[in-house]
């Protein structure tokens, strides 16, 4: 392994994981956003919004994200929708890991036990102050971990934007090699810098979720 | 509709789900202090009547009045959202598995109501907390959380919650069932320092002994029709119906 050009190439490298955070950071933003707004579809007493929950979730998952993103960025202009490689990335696959973070919101909200808001019911809460008061805050301490994996998922999947020359860290590795002609540093430099990102975002959720639980 | 003369009246009751009749026809009056104690085997219908009074499992026919006003009333949807909450805080009600919020302390848990629902200030509540669970003998516990309690805590926790909103009538579904049977009594003994103090009480309950004790009367209870009912001595010492003597039968016999 050619270190001493590891060493030469790795500042650029960094500046490319920061691009790749800021692209992480945006994209985890919106799919909660999407993942709420999905997971309260899912659930609605509405069969119109529980429809259209079902659709978003399955079609954004029953899909490849790559498709997802050439159909935004190469397609989006045929329909009128003019993005630059950045934002598309952002908005496409944001969207995506929302119908993932969709099934897992709902799936934590389901898991509470439903004596939890009849007890809630019970004692004159409306329904929304039932949700809010007793069923959500155990359901968000729930949800911690399971966000977590597809947090971890999402900071890998930023690596697909490549394909739309945004430049993150693997556009990088690739662009390195083009000039370097040395694939095995480039893509393990890259790697490893995944890898700390991943491994600091994976300590965060473990503190978090530690943080919320409640005495045993 | 006539207006109703009992504290509690229930009035023709009747619920389906598709073509399974599970309640059919049920009147009830329960008179303000009373105590009454419904029995039967599982699948009768008795949880499902209990259920029915505060609304969490809805009627398909008939009526339930408390204190002079329809429970069930027919209004609009967003009216009767309004009207049911308000009729709840009037209705307490204790569960099989106690259902305590496992995110609160035990204070949280019998001033979060009130609180929200009365906007009682932080200090009045800290005051009808410690009320409350003195009165059950939880006031040391005051700052645990549930999944500190043993079950008998866990109960007398949540009765003390569901006294905060002042109800003027307690339902027990099963209060005991769910407990080790040497934390029973500490339940028993809450139940029946309510019944002293004349809380209006419904009580769906396995135990033959503690119903025999306290209630002013018995209903049994099966396949959704009410078989018998009576003051405790009459229903448990002379049953005048065969399936009343066949389930007390069976039920000394799963005693021993």
């Amino acid at each position: 392994m050619d270190t001493e050009l590891i060493l030469k190439v790795y500042p650029y490298f960094l500046e490319a994981a920061l691009i790749t955070i800021e692209l992480s950071v945006l994209t985890i933003a919106l799919g909660l956003i999407c993942g709420a707004l999905g997971a309260t579809a899912r659930l609605s007493r509405f069969k119109s919004l529980r429809f259209l929950g079902a659709a978003y979730v399955s079609f954004f998952r029953g899909t490849p994200a790559l498709i997802q993103l050439f159909l935004l960025y190469f397609g989006g202009p045929q329909i009128g929708i003019q993005l630059d490689a950045f934002e598309a990335g952002v908005i496409g696959l944001g969207v995506n890991i929302g119908a993932y973070m969709t099934e897992t919101m709902r799936g934590a909200i389901i898991a509470i036990d439903k004596g939890q808001g009849e007890a809630a019911r019970t004692l004159g809460l409306s329904r929304s102050q039932a949700f809010r008061k007793v069923v959500l805050p155990q359901a968000l301490r729930l949800m911690i971990r399971p966000l977590g994996v597809n947090i971890n998922a999402q900071i890998k999947g930023t690596a697909l934007v490549s394909a739309i020359s945004v430049v993150e860290l693997t556009y990088t590795a690739q662009r390195y090699i083009g000039s370097t002609y040395k694939p095995f540093e480039m893509f393990f430099l890259a790697g490893v810098l995944y890898l700390v990102i991943i491994t600091i975002t994976g300590k965060g959720v473990a503190y978090l979720d530690r943080k919320v639980r409640l005495p045993a | 509709m006539t207006a109703p003369h009992s504290f509690v009246e229930i009035r023709h009751a009747q619920k389906s789900y598709g073509t399974l009749e599970v309640l059919k026809d049920i009147s009830l009056n329960v008179e303000r202090g009373q105590i009454v104690a419904i029995i039967g085997p599982s699948g009768s219908g008795k949880s499902t009547l209990l259920r029915a009074i505060n609304d969490l499992d809805p009627l398909t026919g008939g009526e339930i009045w408390l204190d002079g006003v329809q429970v069930n009333k027919a209004l609009p949807h967003r009216q009767y959202e309004k009207h049911i909450n308000q009729m709840r805080q009037e209705i307490g009600m204790v569960f099989q598995h106690f259902n305590l919020f496992p995110h609160l302390t035990v204070r949280e848990n019998v001033t979060m109501a009130p609180k929200l629902l009365k906007k009682i200030s932080d200090k009045e509540a800290d005051k009808l907390a410690e009320e409350q669970l003195d009165h059950v003998g939880m006031l040391e516990r005051i700052d645990y959380y549930p999944a500190q309690l043993s079950g008998g805590q866990k109960q007398r926790v949540a009765i003390a919650r569901a006294l905060a909103m002042k109800p003027k009538l307690m339902l027990f579904d099963e209060a005991t069932s769910a407990l080790d049977p040497e934390l029973v009594e500490e339940v028993n003994l809450v139940m029946k320092k309510l019944a002293q103090e004349h809380m209006t009480m419904i009580i769906v309950t396995h135990e033959m002994d503690f119903a025999a004790s306290v209630c002013d009367r018995v209903l049994f209870m099966d396949q959704g029709v009410v078989v018998e009912e009576g003051p405790p001595e009459q229903v448990f010492r002379n049953p005048t119906q065969e399936r009343t003597r066949n389930f007390l039968r069976k039920h000394l016999e799963g005693a021993k």
